[in-house]
């Protein structure tokens, strides 16, 4: 017993001693992630996870250009079908397996035919995949389509060591094995992931980290007094209202991105009995309701002036923005008149919003504003699976949600507004809205994009199934021994020539 | 909850004067005097919440987020600039609201379900025990959760949901002193006379059980009123922008460090209200202690 | 003896099975359904579909009981559905976290619970009496989320003397352990310092008015002598009885504390999957709460009838 007791305190010694001589970065999460697996794995936070295990076919750049990762080149055919990719020759995943064609060939059809597979709809449009060459691969498509590179850039385009994967089959998440910076060592649910640098990874001279350990601590507060302690080298998602004073402290830096995604209220206007009421059925009084906000106000109030309002799917940094939309300025005159026009003076809204206290803080603020242009909104305040379901459902008048948000445009917009969208919970449904996001999504000429897009986007404004809000600015703070790190607007935490100094 | 055990029957000979020996007793002691004081502050300012001279607990002020206490805000504002001293005073009513109806839920429920199965014994009283056992087996807050999150969060769920949650404690308090009342010579002579069921719960062991059960419910209000809080931290009580002190807690742990204030007076009021109930509790317990006379 | 055990055993098993319907039905009930929670932000008609054939969440619900007490029955808690990780390896992983923390706040309780009921004993009616009382009392009063904030802000945050959150195993650095552990073990162990005290208080009392005290008075042995020999000996029973059933009611204080530290135990493993609506983990997690808890009782009360010749007499 007193041996044991003496080696346990002996190992504590040794490893409190560890920290100082090895290279070893603590990341703080503010989620504890799901399946460790990219085909099965549906969080926003599993996927700054993957940053760092997992490599894909592309990257994007911080201006969200596509850049090469595992294959080193790309191009497509004349009539958009065919999409030839080029492969590193000189890549191995974890378990020593080569990666090849064939190993792309079979995660995609791992992503296609895995029953449990989440991203499915994100690699469909794939028809086949055939290996014109040891490390070239031809992606063959049902119809041309300008989102592929994008969802090759996210987890679908995560490649796993084919024969891990044939082994572990749906338990891959256990211990997943694929070729990125750092390998998988172990997880203990909710409190840690804890990583170790690959040595054979093919750009490994970039790499400067022995061991990367993912701690989920949801409390901002609490993650950001490990920050100053020094219990955490890098934190992701500090609260807006911590950012002041994280950069009136000398000892830790601040990094900041706007987001792809998006916040906002989502009005039901076609979604079952619940979508006849005035502001289900009338543009009008959405078109009110929005007016009566004041998005600059909502973002110093709630978020310290530290996120970005908005009123559209992307943000106004965004090259997708349509500026003939500008963000609106409060007119409670004009909102109080267009509910006139609709026939009331003033008009009861239920809302539902998530039971936590930034968007219920959020949605208070709102209230308020609203009130003034006789709005009495009434919140509806819901834990996130009940809200989920009952939106889904149909069941709710008005539901405050967002959107992490995706690379290509096409993914913050086209599930939410076309007919048979996947997530529109608004079933609104306008099938010239659904004609120009189809042609935007299959051109793969930017500026055709961007007039569909444009022209959905008057039809979209004046209709107004979705009132947006704001974007979230990703925001992370570090340790001021860290160098090199660059924000992404995707919120991932990208290891490539981080270091402590 | 294991304080169940311990809590005296009064004699059925007692009855007659003991209510008023009992508030002597109660007087005395100086320790339950200072909890029935704390009690009665906090009833009357959450009774008297709409006419006392402040501010709109729900009136936001951007202008002013997050002020600390000063003369207009005795105890500074919250995140949507809203004076905290008028949210205190309404959330008092949340709060003590949500200690007394639990617990009103938990006796009405428990209180007969316990007679019956002490009464009656037999094949109806192991089916009430065993169903007791298994929600005492359950952890309280664990099994409040749960009810909470099946009924939706808001303040009236939290209450059915914690007193469904205590309702337990109460039938097996009941069944017990109903059996130890049963065997009296008094009772068998009443059941011996003809007296019919029903009258006889209601005259004779009803009035037995209910000193046990008044301290035991004063305690349990303690209990409920921090279960209500710790519903609403969870984000499954109180919603906004109606106040109550465990809801105010949850939104303030993001401030923290930039608004303590915001923290510290829920807690405080939680926490001299819950002792305020646990000395009267303790008090009630020996004033209707026929031992220690 | 064996008799009685084996008819408390016989009383425990309809309490468990009432338990599983319980938490199942409780659970099939909570609003929200799990496939849209499951399926991802996406959520892809086609693997909602599937999730739901799965989980077998279309199937009648008397059906999915059984599949659920039977799959129980072979040791099959089913898996979660957030991780993917068999409910009893989670459960395993958890539990020795809960453990060691309840461990720590019955010892912290002890400390402070035992001296305090002894000392406010011996000193009845006087202000040292009043004074544990009162301190006693004020234990059982604070909300323990409340106490953890004000610590971790003050102790972590304005000291920086101990981590704000996180666990470590004690076999692989005791120290870290400890410095983890000791402000939730305080926190959770002040309300129980005060049951223990006010219990041990009464028993105290008790014994101090016996006759073999008063011999023991009588024969000239110092008061300090005749407390700790003679009259805590005999208070301990009820003591060490009473700590073995509030190690149920650590478990259900624990769910706070643990949110408020990240403790990865079974407290927060359980309300996430509340929110989550991870049904095979809240079930699994629930039923063997409600297990150990009537296993403890039943050990208590063996305990107690095992060293208190009176009970046996009275059976």
């Amino acid at each position: 017993m007193r041996k044991s007791l003496l080696a346990a305190l002996f190992l504590g010694a040794t490893s409190m001693i560890t920290p100082a001589m090895a290279a070893d970065l603590r990341i703080g999460l503010q989620e504890d992630p799901d399946v460790l697996d990219p085909d099965q794995s549906r969080t926003f936070v599993g996927r700054i996870v993957y940053a760092s295990l997992c490599d894909k076919l592309v990257d994007i750049t911080p201006d969200l250009e596509i850049i090469p990762q595992l294959a080193t080149g790309w191009s497509w055919s004349d009539d958009g079908l065919t999409l030839t990719m080029d492969l590193r020759d000189d890549v191995t995943f974890h378990d020593g397996t080569a990666f090849d064609a064939e190993a792309v060939k079979a995660n995609i059809d791992r992503s296609q035919n895995l029953p449990e597979s989440r991203r499915k709809s994100e690699v469909k449009n794939i028809q086949s995949v055939e290996v014109t060459g040891p490390h070239q691969v031809q992606f063959k498509l049902k119809g041309p389509d300008a989102t592929l590179l994008a969802q090759f850039a996210d987890r679908s385009g995560m490649m796993l060591s084919p024969t891990a994967a044939a082994a572990a089959g749906v338990d891959l998440g256990a211990k997943p094995i694929c070729s990125g910076p750092f390998k998988f060592v172990e997880r203990i649910a909710q409190d840690r992931i804890v990583l170790e640098k690959f040595a054979d990874y093919w750009n490994a001279g970039a790499i400067n980290f022995d061991k990367v350990t993912f701690l989920p601590i949801p409390d901002t507060t609490v993650r950001l007094a490990n920050l100053r302690s020094g219990d955490l080298d890098m934190l992701e998602r500090l609260a807006a209202t911590d950012a002041a004073s994280v950069k009136g402290d000398g000892s830790l830096q601040y990094e900041e991105a706007v987001s792809l995604g998006y916040q906002g209220i989502t009005i039901n206007v076609g979604n079952g009995d619940r979508a006849n009421n005035p502001i289900g059925q009338d543009a009008k009084i959405r078109e009110a309701f929005s007016l009566s906000l004041d998005r600059d106000a909502i973002n110093q109030v709630v978020f310290e002036g530290a996120f970005a309002p908005g009123n559209q799917p992307y943000p106004p940094t965004s090259p997708w923005y349509d500026k003939d939309h500008p963000v609106p300025a409060r007119d409670v005159e004009k909102a109080k008149a267009l509910l006139k026009e609709a026939g009331f003076d003033s008009l009861d809204v239920e809302v539902q919003v998530a039971n936590n206290p930034v968007q219920t803080q959020l949605m208070q603020v709102v209230q308020s504003m609203a009130g003034e242009a006789g709005f009495n909104v009434e919140l509806k305040s819901m834990e996130f699976a009940s809200l989920l379901s009952d939106q889904s459902a149909g069941n709710y008048q008005a539901s405050q949600i967002g959107w992490s948000g995706r690379v290509d445009p096409d993914g913050n917009i086209h599930q939410f507004v076309t007919c048979e969208g996947g997530i529109n919970d608004s079933k609104y449904c306008n099938p010239e809205i659904d004609a120009l996001l189809d042609e935007a999504r299959t051109s793969t000429d930017l500026e055709i994009r961007k007039e569909k897009y444009d022209a959905a986007r008057d039809i979209l404004n004046a209709d107004m199934p979705l009132i947006y809000l704001y974007h979230v600015t990703w925001i992370w703070a570090l340790s001021d021994k860290l160098e090199g790190f660059k924000p992404y607007p995707d919120g991932m935490i990208r290891l490539e020539n981080v270091k402590f100094k | 909850m294991t304080v169940a055990a311990d809590i005296p029957t009064a004699g059925p000979e007692d009855q007659p004067r003991s209510g008023n020996r009992a508030w002597k007793k109660l007087k005395a002691n100086k320790s339950a005097y200072v909890g029935f004081l704390l009690v009665v502050f906090f009833v009357s300012i959450a009774i008297l919440a709409p006419v006392l001279p402040i501010a709109d607990p729900t009136a936001t002020d951007w202008g002013a987020i997050r002020n600390g206490p000063s003369a207009a805000h005795w105890l500074g504002t919250d995140e949507l600039g809203r004076d905290i001293l008028s949210r205190m005073i309404w959330g008092a009513q949340a709060s003590l609201l949500a200690g007394v109806v639990s617990v009103l839920i938990a006796v009405s429920i428990g209180v007969p379900f316990g007679l019956i199965s002490g009464y009656f014994g037999g094949w109806i009283d192991q089916i009430i025990s065993r169903a007791t056992d298994a929600l005492l087996a359950t952890p309280f807050l664990i099994l409040a959760i749960a009810l909470a999150a099946f009924l939706g969060p808001s303040l009236t769920n939290a209450m059915i949901a914690i007193g469904l949650s205590a309702m337990p404690i109460f039938i097996r308090l009941t069944r017990g002193e109903v059996l130890a009342v049963k065997m009296e010579d008094y009772v068998e002579g009443a059941h011996a006379i003809g007296l019919s069921t029903p009258m006889l719960l209601m005259r004779y062991i009803l009035p037995n059980v209910f000193a046990p059960i008044l301290v035991q419910a004063t305690l349990t209000i303690a209990t409920a009123i921090i279960a209500e809080a710790s519903l609403s931290f969870l984000g499954l009580g109180q919603q906004p922008p109606a106040p109550s002190w465990g809801s105010m807690l949850n939104v303030a742990k993001n401030f923290m460090t930039q608004a303590p204030w915001m923290a510290m007076w829920p807690g405080i009021a939680i926490f001299l209200v819950v002792l305020g109930f646990n000395l009267l509790g303790d008090g009630l317990r020996d004033a209707l202690d026929p031992r220690e006379t | 003896m064996l008799s009685f055990i084996a008819r408390r055993l016989v009383i425990a098993i309809p309490t468990i099975f009432l338990v599983s319907v319980f938490v199942f039905f409780l659970q099939k009930l909570l609003p929200g359904d799990p496939a849209l929670v499951l399926a991802g932000e996406e959520r892809d008609p086609e693997t909602l579909a599937f999730i739901r054939e799965k989980y077998h969440l279309n199937e009648p619900i008397l059906l999915q009981y059984f599949y659920w007490v039977s799959g129980m029955l072979r040791g099959d808690f089913g898996i979660s559905l957030r991780t993917n990780q068999p409910v009893l390896e989670l459960i395993g992983e958890k539990l020795p976290v809960t453990i060691q923390l309840a461990v720590m706040a019955m010892m912290i309780a002890m400390i402070i619970g035992i001296p305090a009921g002894i000392l406010s004993a011996v000193k009845k009616g006087t202000a040292v009496d009043y004074a544990a009382n009162f301190v006693a009392l004020s234990g059982l009063s604070i909300p323990n989320f409340w106490l953890g904030i004000m610590l971790i802000m003050l102790v972590s945050v304005h000291l920086g003397w101990l981590p704000a959150s996180g666990y470590e195993s004690p076999f692989v650095d005791p120290i870290r352990s400890l410095e983890t552990m000791i402000m939730p073990a305080f926190v959770l162990g002040t309300a129980l310092a005060a049951t223990l005290m006010r219990h041990t208080r009464s028993a105290m009392l008790g014994v101090l008015r016996a006759d073999y005290v008063r011999t023991a008075r009588a024969k000239g042995l110092r008061e300090k002598v005749v407390v700790l020999k003679h009259a805590f000996r005999n208070a301990l029973l009820p003591i060490v009885t009473l700590s073995a059933l509030l190690f149920g009611e650590l478990l259900a204080g624990a769910v706070l504390t643990e949110q408020i530290f990240t403790i990865p135990g079974f407290g927060k493993l359980i309300v996430d999957a509340v929110f989550t609506r991870d049904y095979a983990v809240v079930q699994g997690v629930v039923m063997c709460t409600a297990v150990g808890f009537i296993l403890m009782n039943l050990v208590a009360d063996a305990l107690y009838f095992l060293l208190n010749p009176r009970m046996r007499t009275a059976l």
